[in-house]
């Protein structure tokens, strides 16, 4: 459990992530300049709470509340993996090693972290947050830097890239997990109605994605409790 | 959006989010173990995304039968079986298709 082999365990990850965070460095280019685009991603490394952040940016009537509360739901996951993290690391992840290390808790670091056999060792860790992280960065600033230069009806066309990575997450899970479907149509549903509906099309776009979140996922644990390991 | 107000917006995403990851990692040795707020932590990513991109993807592009299109394909490819990027480049390509179209006719 080396430094290197984290790193190579992290390449597939930092590859995927350099595609993931062009698409979002597009999405910020059209309201901030390449460098704050990218220290969006420096600072966070989280694909969906940065993306919804850059939302409620975007809005005028964005508060700093709403932010800290789409943040604080989106992102609340992590808390599940750090838990769940802290059972499997070795005796060697001293606290300021976790408060350092922690930053690269992600879903799929987590994932390959939690698949190896013998317990994570803040070296590996460190090895294998390292390619994701760079990947994530620089596929901002170059994705950033393109929506500045690139014509219009390529950016325009590069907007759906984001959305095209969330469905191809979303959809196969829903394909596999049919209570995960009815959780989605349930938030899409809810989302609709936010933003069309009389009244409720009032309420900010930061608030309506965490009680469309909220109120659905509540509903599929409530309907649909996942006993066992499905992920 | 003034510089003052981004990095306000930056230091509450970023402190938030480095708090969930880190203060758990740090303080609890304990697997949550409430099926319940397992669940609801599972159901999360998906019903998260599924708000951002209903309706977000509509007003992504200039054009809606734009959006519609790779909203379709999009979720066909996936249903498909094909990967992140193939599914996204998808996307894209049936927006030019769609604006392209748009031109000649």
């Amino acid at each position: 459990m080396y430094f290197k082999k984290g790193v190579e365990d992290g390449l597939p990850i930092g590859l995927g992530y350099f595609a993931v965070s062009f698409s979002f460095g597009i999405a910020g280019s059209k309201l901030l300049s390449s460098v704050l685009v990218t220290l969006i991603s420096m600072t966070n490394l989280t694909s969906a709470g940065q993306f919804a952040g850059l939302q409620i940016m975007s809005e005028a009537t964005g508060t700093l509340i709403e932010m800290a509360i789409a943040t604080f739901f989106i992102n609340l996951r992590y808390s599940l993996m750090a838990v769940s993290l802290s059972q499997k690391v070795s005796s060697s992840f001293s606290t300021w090693k976790r408060c350092l290390l922690g930053t690269g808790i992600t879903d799929e670091i987590y994932a390959v972290a939690m698949s190896q056999k013998s317990p994570v060792t803040p070296l590996y860790f460190l090895g294998l947050m390292t390619l994701p992280y760079l990947g994530w960065t620089s596929g901002t600033l170059v994705g950033a830097i393109c929506g500045e230069i690139l014509p219009g009806f390529l950016t325009d066309a590069l907007g759906v890239a984001l959305y095209g990575m969330f469905i191809a997450i979303v959809v196969p899970q829903m394909k596999s997990h049919k209570p995960t479907a009815i959780a989605v149509f349930i938030a899409i549903t809810l989302s609709l109605l936010f933003n069309y509906a009389p009244y409720l099309k009032e309420i900010s776009v930061g608030f309506s994605i965490i009680l469309c979140a909220v109120i659905a996922s509540l509903l599929a644990a409530f309907l649909f409790p996942i006993q066992e390991k499905s992920s | 959006m003034s510089l003052e107000l981004y990095f306000k917006y930056l230091f509450v995403m970023a402190f938030v989010t480095y708090l969930l990851r880190v203060v758990p990692f740090v303080l609890l040795k304990r697997q949550i173990e409430n099926v319940f707020w397992k669940s609801f932590l599972a159901y999360i990513p998906y019903t998260v995304l599924a708000a951002m991109t209903i309706p977000g993807i509509f007003k992504a592009t200039e054009f809606l039968p734009a959006s519609i299109s790779a909203l379709c394909f999009a979720t066909l490819f996936s249903l498909k079986g094909h990967g992140l990027v193939l599914v996204a480049l998808v996307a894209c390509l049936s927006v030019i298709g769609v604006n392209g179209l748009m031109l000649i006719f």
